[in-house]
């Protein structure tokens, strides 16, 4: 079964409908970028799935769990799924192994101890580990979104959701981050990512989804979406992009 | 200085009560404000009302007669029997707490909704949310409007030595009239307040250096 599957979804927002169809299946371990231009909806989709909007109709089930049902515990469901920002959203006043470790004390009731173990792990790996006790505001972009990441896989997450990740970035701090997304891509993370990298769709994707006006206009593998692309709409965004 | 030195006894009595009163209608105010800000941020319409209505209420009318409606006015019902001094911390706590709650209101806004978004996609809930995140962060951009207020709410309490609390105004009062030295006595007595806000100041500079946003 499918980790994520997306029937018939809308959003509107008052009168201005951003999702008007969405149906989607994605699988555990794959990673689906979903590309398109500006105000098509890519960035609500994607929110839609940890319900950070809310859902006007259709449904979104995420590991069984249909989210759009009013008597689930959403606070739950949000645990097993990590979110990344654009605009790395850390939080200020804690330092950054305060702000991995905050949601497995607090949420988790995960002890101190261990929680900071395993908080000085995950900076390791995203190459952070002497920054444990600086705050946020004294880090690189590339380094807050490298906390960013650490903080959301500290709750053991089974899906892991990327908003435009790379897209406040200097351009030569963008490598760092993708570097590290594609080693969470490679341990078998179920990722989606939303994100104006065409490099990276095309070389860490398994599937890509392109969203125009409110749809998917065209979903494939890489190769094949990049290479071959069958609908106008398509032809032309990539025509702009690549 | 004969004068001062026979008056000090009392103005220092007085300077007691005007700190009592001042701490505890500030604890006072601070809970309702913190409880009518929620409120007003509230999705429920009803619970927003409340808030509204409250702080209106308050900003809307004197605190003079404030005073009077609470000491004298609910004083006339049967079941309620306030002492003047209840009624003093009462009106001054309710008065400050509508100000409080416009100022928690405005801090608690001034977060980014990202800090919000990033709690809960963790799995926050909003109450920890707004524990660990939220108010945090708010309470230091809050800290010197908040300080304003304080000082607004001391001086405040000078107008309860109207309804005969012997606070550092009354005393100020009943020494002018024992020794007829208005000018020294009430020069003192303002000595006095202004040494009590400037020392509040100093605490409030203390606090903003110690919760300084990094």
């Amino acid at each position: 079964m499918s980790i994520i599957q997306v029937s018939n979804l809308k959003k509107s927002f008052g009168t201005l409908e951003v999702l008007k169809d969405i149906n989607a299946e994605i699988q555990e371990k794959e990673v689906v970028c979903v590309i398109g231009p500006s105000g098509s909806g890519k960035s609500t989709f994607l929110r839609c799935l940890n319900k950070l909007e809310d859902i006007t109709d259709g449904q979104v089930i995420i590991r069984g769990q249909d989210i759009t049902d009013p008597k689930i515990n959403i606070n739950k469901v949000r645990q097993d799924i990590g979110m990344v920002f654009q605009s790395f959203n850390l939080f200020p006043h804690m330092t950054v192994l305060e702000n991995v470790t905050l949601a497995p004390i607090k949420v988790r009731s995960v002890s101190k101890a261990v929680s900071n173990e395993k908080g000085m792990e995950l900076l390791a790996k995203v190459g952070l580990k002497e920054k444990a006790n600086s705050y946020p505001g004294e880090l690189s972009g590339g380094q807050k979104q490298r906390v960013a990441i650490a903080r959301a896989l500290a709750m053991n997450p089974k899906i892991m959701l990327f908003d435009e990740p790379t897209s406040a970035l200097d351009p030569e701090m963008v490598g760092e981050v993708l570097e590290v997304m594609k080693q969470l891509a490679q341990e078998g993370m179920t990722m989606v990512v939303v994100t104006h990298e065409m490099g990276f769709a095309r070389e860490v994707g398994d599937r890509v989804l392109f969203m125009d006006g409110g749809y998917i206009v065209e979903e494939n593998v890489p190769s094949e979406l990049f290479g071959n692309p069958q609908h106008d709409r398509t032809k032309s965004f990539l025509s702009k992009v690549l | 200085m004969d004068a001062i030195s026979k008056a000090m006894p009392y103005l220092l009595e007085g300077l007691q009560v005007t700190v009592y009163i001042f701490i505890a209608s500030l604890i006072l105010g601070l809970i309702i404000g913190l409880i009518m800000a929620l409120l007003r941020l509230s999705p429920v319409k009803p619970l927003n009302w409340i808030a509204k209505i409250y702080i209106d209420a308050i900003r809307g009318t004197p605190i003079l007669v404030q005073l009077f409606f609470i000491y004298f006015g609910l004083n006339s019902f049967e079941w309620i029997s306030m002492d003047k001094t209840t009624a003093g911390i009462v009106t001054v706590g309710l008065n400050a707490g509508a100000y409080f709650a416009e100022i928690i209101r405005a801090g608690i806004q001034s977060i980014d909704k990202g800090q919000t978004e990033a709690a809960r996609s963790l799995g926050l809930t909003g109450s920890q949310n707004m524990r660990f995140i939220v108010l945090p962060q708010a309470v230091r951009r809050m800290l010197p409007t908040f300080t304003n207020q304080a000082i607004i709410s001391l001086k405040d309490t000078s107008l309860l030595s109207i309804i005969g609390i012997a606070d550092l105004t009354q005393q100020g009062e009943v020494a002018t009239s024992a020794t007829f030295e208005a000018f020294k006595i009430w020069f003192v007595v303002g000595v006095i307040y202004f040494i009590l806000i400037y020392l509040l100041s100093l605490l409030a500079n203390f606090l903003e250096r110690r919760f300084e946003l990094r």
